[in-house]
């Protein structure tokens, strides 16, 4: 990304633009959780974003500062189990973009915001917990920017995608980890909050890196992951759909 | 003196926690905590790291801190409840360690403990005076083992 004044703007941007999409998701989010949790999801990430978007911009430094200013508001406000999830994994990868954003930061801060995720969370993917969103994003970011070598853009378009397939995918599991959890079986048919949540983060980061970027990527989830290499012409959606025959170049 | 927290995501939860312990264990430093940021159920990060800070330093008496005077190790054991309350209490430690090490140069443990049963059994052992950290935490744990029919 272009110096630093810029990259902290579009930052501040990301950050703002997800509170707001959290204080309009909140309702939503709170019948979400109270489907199958404590019903304190959208007040919780609300709270917690909405006191981010204050210690981001008063924090001095680089992104890797703006960030990690992020992920210690996160842990201080938004209680709940998303608290120490999502700001504790924020503040361990915002190491991880010493030196800005690049490609290559973001896949790194991507792979370690995971895995404190799973260290804290101790959740495999499949216990209807914001794994299942973030690990089929991070898994497909780092293969669109290091083996398909797609631009960041297409790579973070590709992600949220996954997200959105992950997020479909909590809904006929049953909880193993989390407050749903105890609802056992009862918890089946119920999309997971903190998924959703998540989704909802990176579909603003995809559209603040859109603004700043003044550029657009294609979005369908519902578009073959694999293969994008089509050879006998049998997958119909591949054939039938030009971008992803373009990203298979 | 070994001191003790419990963490519940009900802050009258915890405070009655720590009023059946003190029956037992009355000698014993104890901390109750509970809600979320705004008062509501829940954990706070920040208010589990002030409780485990008051529990090392003790209502008035500074020169206890650390202990070492009294033949314990001094350090904090703390009782949890649920899910957030173990992960919020996670990051209070390691936030307590790495910012406020003035404060907090002890050592702080979780107990994997049921919490009313666990904090009746470490007041009991903090309240010896040969305590440390990890004869509270096996106290607490050994608690699980305790058949009630």
């Amino acid at each position: 990304m272009a110096d630093s004044d810029t990259e902290r703007e579009a930052l501040l941007a990301a950050i703002a633009n997800v509170a707001d999409r959290l204080a309009d998701e909140k309702e939503h989010l709170t019948d979400l959780d109270s489907a199958i949790g404590d019903a304190d999801h959208g007040a919780n990430m609300n709270r917690g974003f909405g006191a981010a978007v204050e210690e981001a911009e008063s924090a001095e430094g680089e992104a890797t500062d703006v960030v990690k200013a992020v992920g210690r508001a996160l842990v201080s406000k938004v209680g709940g189990a998303s608290g120490p999830l999502y700001g504790g994994s924020i503040m361990a990868a915002s190491a991880e973009l010493e030196g800005g954003i690049t490609a290559e930061t973001t896949v790194a801060f991507g792979e370690a915001y995971l895995e404190k995720m799973q260290d804290r969370g101790d959740a495999p993917i499949g216990a209807k917990t914001m794994v299942d969103a973030v690990t089929p994003a991070v898994h497909t970011y780092k293969k669109s920017i290091e083996t398909d070598d797609l631009s960041p853009l297409e790579a973070l378009g590709k992600a949220v995608d996954a997200a959105e397939r992950g997020v479909d995918f909590t809904v006929p599991l049953r909880a193993k980890k989390g407050r749903a959890s105890y609802l056992g079986w009862r918890s089946v048919g119920h999309q997971d909050p903190g998924a959703t949540s998540t989704l909802f983060v990176l579909e603003e980061l995809l559209a603040t890196a859109e603004d700043y970027l003044d550029d657009e990527t294609e979005r369908d989830a519902a578009a073959p992951a694999e293969p994008d290499v089509d050879p006998d012409g049998t997958n119909p959606e591949a054939a039938d759909d030009p971008a992803a025959n373009e990203e298979a170049e | 003196m070994v001191g003790l927290v419990v963490v519940s995501h009900s802050e009258r939860a915890a405070r009655g926690i720590v009023e059946v312990a003190s029956e037992m264990g009355g000698n014993a430093r104890i901390e109750a905590v509970g809600g979320d940021p705004d008062g509501g159920i829940g954990t706070s990060m920040n208010d589990i790291r002030e409780a485990i800070e008051e529990a090392v330093a003790g209502p008035g008496d500074s020169d206890d801190t650390g202990g070492g005077d009294d033949g314990s190790d001094g350090g904090v054991v703390v009782l949890v409840d649920l899910g957030s309350a173990v992960m919020n209490t996670e990051i209070a430690i390691e936030e307590a360690a790495v910012g406020a090490e003035a404060d907090v140069g002890v050592d702080v443990e979780i107990a994997d403990a049921p919490v009313l049963e666990g904090a009746v059994s470490a007041a009991v052992e903090a309240a010896g005076p040969k305590a440390t950290v990890e004869s509270v935490v096996n106290a607490a744990v050994e608690a699980r083992e305790y058949r009630k029919l």
